[in-house]
């Protein structure tokens, strides 16, 4: 997977302007995944820009009182967990791509990968913490509850 | 065995051969509307995925009740940051169709021949769908100011 150099070998089954699918192995799992998780993010963030950011005002009417309502609602827990998990790793392996295209030396990459996977780990845990622990009559999460005063 | 040349190699691999441009093998510029979604796909990802960590970590502070998330939100109603608002949804709208037009190329064999026309086709879809996003976010803008 990580290699130096990447000679441009085409290996475009079809048309010449997609990344064509791999033979095997990580990648082609990431391959598959990309599009999957692609497909389904399309709904759940144009869906969730639609609701949250354009009808009734949009953020104007957004403050805790609007997601505490909304968490109440375990239908829109799921959305958000869904669009919290799906779009970090969708986008955590865009930026592998990326890394992996942009970044010759083995040390810089090393390290900005590392970076990645840790904020990437890092977030999906605090968000699925704070989205699946919220309690609406409390109002505030389990664990970091502990913080409120 | 001898490494087949570029366009013999796409052919092999039954896809139509590539036209021969020798100065331009080995880089994957090669212009168009093929390159230009390319580049903006990117572009689109990489900004909307630094803008999920950041939107991930302000909403996380639900969990921390309501003052403090009440008092980092309001950041979301200045106007500047609303225009920053509108210029995510641009790139998430664009990121969304233009990834819509790589999954038919690469599922559907006979789009992969027509990935220019389907270039249109998101063009096309992203105009009708950016009018009316850019209408309410511009109004939420101005009420902003």
């Amino acid at each position: 997977m990580a290699t130096t150099t990447r000679p441009y070998t085409p290996s475009r089954p079809r048309g010449a302007y997609s990344r064509g699918r791999p033979a095997g192995g990580i990648e082609l799992w990431t391959w598959f995944f990309m599009r999957v998780s692609g497909i389904v993010l399309v709904f759940l963030v144009l869906g969730h820009f639609t609701i949250v950011h354009i009808l009734g005002d949009g953020v104007d009417r957004v403050n805790f009182a609007f997601v505490s309502g909304r968490w109440s609602s375990p239908f829109w827990q799921t959305w958000d967990w869904a669009m919290l998990f799906l779009g970090l790793l969708h986008g955590a392996n865009g930026m592998n791509i990326v890394i992996e295209d942009l970044v010759r030396r083995e040390s810089a990459r090393v390290a900005l990968k590392s970076t990645l996977y840790m904020v990437t780990l890092i977030l999906m845990l605090l968000g699925t913490l704070i989205i699946l622990t919220f309690d609406p009559a409390k109002g505030h999460s389990a664990i970091v509850g502990r913080f409120v005063k | 065995m001898r490494a087949a040349p570029l366009h013999e190699h796409n052919a092999l691999q039954g896809g139509r051969p590539l036209p021969l441009v020798p100065e331009k093998v080995g880089t994957v510029y090669r212009g168009g509307q093929g390159q230009w979604s390319w580049a903006l796909h990117r572009i689109t990802g990489v900004a909307v995925f630094l803008f999920l960590l950041a939107h991930i970590v302000d909403t996380a502070l639900v969990g921390f009740g309501p003052e403090l998330y009440n008092r980092v939100v309001h950041v979301y109603h200045n106007p500047i940051v609303r225009l920053m608002e509108i210029g995510l949804a641009m790139m998430v709208l664009f990121h969304a169709l233009n990834g819509l037009r790589i999954m038919a190329i690469d599922f559907i064999p006979k789009a992969a021949d027509r990935h220019k026309e389907l270039f249109g086709v998101v063009i096309g879809l992203y105009l009708i769908l950016a009018v009316p996003a850019l209408y309410f976010m511009g109004r939420g803008f101005v009420r902003s100011l």
